[in-house]
């Protein structure tokens, strides 16, 4: 139908006029930024052409390397604690019965409040040495003497894990138990009748016939970990020093309490470019195909 | 079938759910006490009982400002979000035309892309507009990483909707816009509704461009004023917690009173192979 196509244009134009034009045309002059100089802090100089010089310069930056080494290692463990635990809640939440709607809340509040106030929680109970966090590793036995979490890098990356573990997991979970429903019962019931394990059936059905909302999680997961900024911002300013700073919070840094503008954006087109090739990577390289038209 | 023990997943969820509730119990706790023993033997049960946190933050701080301007920022967004993504989002559910998986991917790759990588070029527009720091300063930018999301829920729960009833409109001489006002929209209010809440909850929470751009407490958002209390000497953690208990509060209910809705539509798109 020609009209039905001609309908369809035009109620997507103005949606999709408003991302193009405050989502495309802004990469597209971050793009252009990222080849000049441009320090708003020094307006006299004007905006120079430089070519490749910002990048040149982000390359020789050992502290822009260090960030993309936080950010690598932020998003594996992260991720890999998120799936190891949501996978085992989403088997946990499909065989029970009762209690579903307290489990749903349960899990639908931390990933629904701002992360800004999770941050603040996770902050508040790892704070001082009097601090919930302590007193309960000390009472377990866990711990033998108080420790100061936020003055060394290895025990600030733990309240920053914690945090994000708390807030995403059950949300993980929840993606996966919808494929976990989607599984038919019948597979269990023959492989039962032939004998096979638990274990056997976790790794012969219920994960290979996950794969898909598994690999859909990971690449939502992956992107969102990459970019973390509120999280650690308000957890550990990025310190101490500079040595749990995230790429997002380098580039925010550059921009907003440097201003150079032109520095700042060729690290914003970095991670782009970045996150670009991880989603091209997963969705090439794993075969996933997302919400197409198939239905 | 997967053989657990019959108490496992009892004990799990039990577990799970104390360790989800835990933070909010500490916060809400220590929200209502007194600034002096808050770090002083942290016990699990409150022992004082105080509102100063509450009434200096309203006193003090004129946390209605945040407040106010999260409100309207958010309530803004959505509103302009939910009306425009309904039309795109049936045009890509219900209507054949061409280029629109392409334009399913398009906007689902646009709802992945990291947000500090328009930050520089919104922040010299903003500024040469010489909006930075008002309430459509920040309006603007939300629009461009609420819309993508808006309409990809939206999708998700038009397809949901059964197809006879607008064939049969159209059978009996409908338009496609009457079958569209008349007999899906109305279907559609709930999707509607629930959609409009997830946009509202997600410029409600944003944290990167609020940050950005705005200069000062007049024009922050919620989660920028918390973020930013400072005290004279200390941090006012009591102050802090208290303000991130009001923040928390009506998302929090906003997701119990709706939460069967919100699982739908947020699992719809997503796992489905």
């Amino acid at each position: 139908m020609k009209s039905e196509s001609k309908l369809g244009l035009v109620l997507v134009a103005p949606a999709l006029g408003v991302i193009a034009l405050i989502a495309l045309f802004p990469l597209g002059w971050t793009l252009w930024e990222s080849l000049h100089q441009h320090d708003l802090r020094m307006p006299w100089l004007g905006q120079s052409f430089i070519g490749l010089g910002n990048f040149a310069e982000i390359m020789g930056d050992p502290r822009f390397w260090g960030s993309l080494g936080h950010t690598a290692f932020f998003t594996v463990v992260s991720i890999s604690l998120e799936l190891v635990l949501g996978l085992f809640l989403a088997l946990a939440m499909n065989r029970a019965f009762r209690g579903r709607g307290a489990v749903r809340a349960a899990i639908l509040v931390p990933w629904a409040i701002p992360t800004v106030v999770a941050a603040l929680l996770w902050r508040f109970m790892f704070e001082s040495e009097a601090g919930i966090a302590n007193a309960v590793l000390l009472d377990l036995g866990i711990l033998e003497k108080a420790i100061v979490w936020f003055i060394h890098t290895g025990t600030s990356w733990v309240p920053v894990i914690l945090a994000d573990v708390w807030k995403t997991t059950p949300f993980v979970a929840l993606l996966l138990l919808a494929g976990l429903q989607n599984i038919d019962k019948s597979l269990y019931e023959a492989a039962s009748m032939d004998g096979a394990g638990a274990w056997w059936q976790l790794t012969h059905i219920t994960i290979p016939l996950l794969k898909h909302a598994i690999l859909v999680t990971l690449i939502f997961r992956t992107l969102d970990a990459f970019r973390v900024f509120d999280l650690i911002y308000v957890l550990t300013g990025g310190g101490p020093g500079t040595s749990t700073e995230p790429v997002a919070l380098y580039a925010f840094n550059a921009l907003l309490q440097n201003l150079r503008f032109g520095y700042g954006s060729a690290v914003s087109v970095v991670i782009f470019a970045i996150t670009f090739g991880l989603a091209v990577l997963y969705i090439k390289g794993l075969g996933v195909s997302l919400q197409g038209d198939e239905r | 079938m997967l053989r657990w023990p019959r108490w496992l997943p009892a004990v799990v969820l039990t577990v799970l759910i104390l360790f989800t509730a835990f933070p909010f119990y500490w916060a809400i706790v220590a929200s209502f006490t007194p600034e002096a023993t808050l770090f002083r033997e942290p016990s699990l049960w409150p022992r004082e009982f105080t509102l100063d946190h509450y009434r200096a933050l309203f006193a003090e701080r004129d946390f209605l400002t945040p407040v106010r301007n999260s409100l309207i920022v958010a309530g803004t967004t959505t509103l302009f979000c939910v009306t425009i993504g309904a039309f795109a989002a049936y045009a890509l559910a219900r209507l054949k035309f061409r280029g629109k998986a392409l334009i399913l991917g398009f906007i689902l790759a646009v709802t992945m892309f990291p947000q500090i990588s328009i930050v520089s070029p919104l922040y010299l527009l903003l500024r040469s507009l010489r909006l930075i720091n008002t309430h459509p300063g920040l309006i603007l930018p939300y629009i461009t990483f609420a819309m993508p999301l808006t309409v990809w829920l939206l999708v998700g729960f038009f397809r949901q909707l059964p197809g006879d009833l607008e064939e049969a409109a159209l059978v009996d001489g409908a338009t496609r816009w009457q079958s569209f006002t008349k007999i899906l929209l109305p279907l559609a209010a709930p999707g509607l509704a629930t959609t409009a809440i997830l946009t509202f909850i997600y410029c409600w929470n944003e944290f990167l461009f609020a940050l950005s751009f705005t200069l000062g407490p007049e024009r922050q958002t919620v989660p920028v004023a918390i973020a930013l209390f400072r005290g004279q000497y200390q941090v006012p953690w009591g102050q802090i917690l208290a303000a991130a208990v009001l923040a928390t509060a009506p998302v929090a209910a906003m997701v119990l009173i709706f939460q069967r809705r919100i699982v739908q539509g947020l699992t719809a798109g997503a796992v489905k192979g």
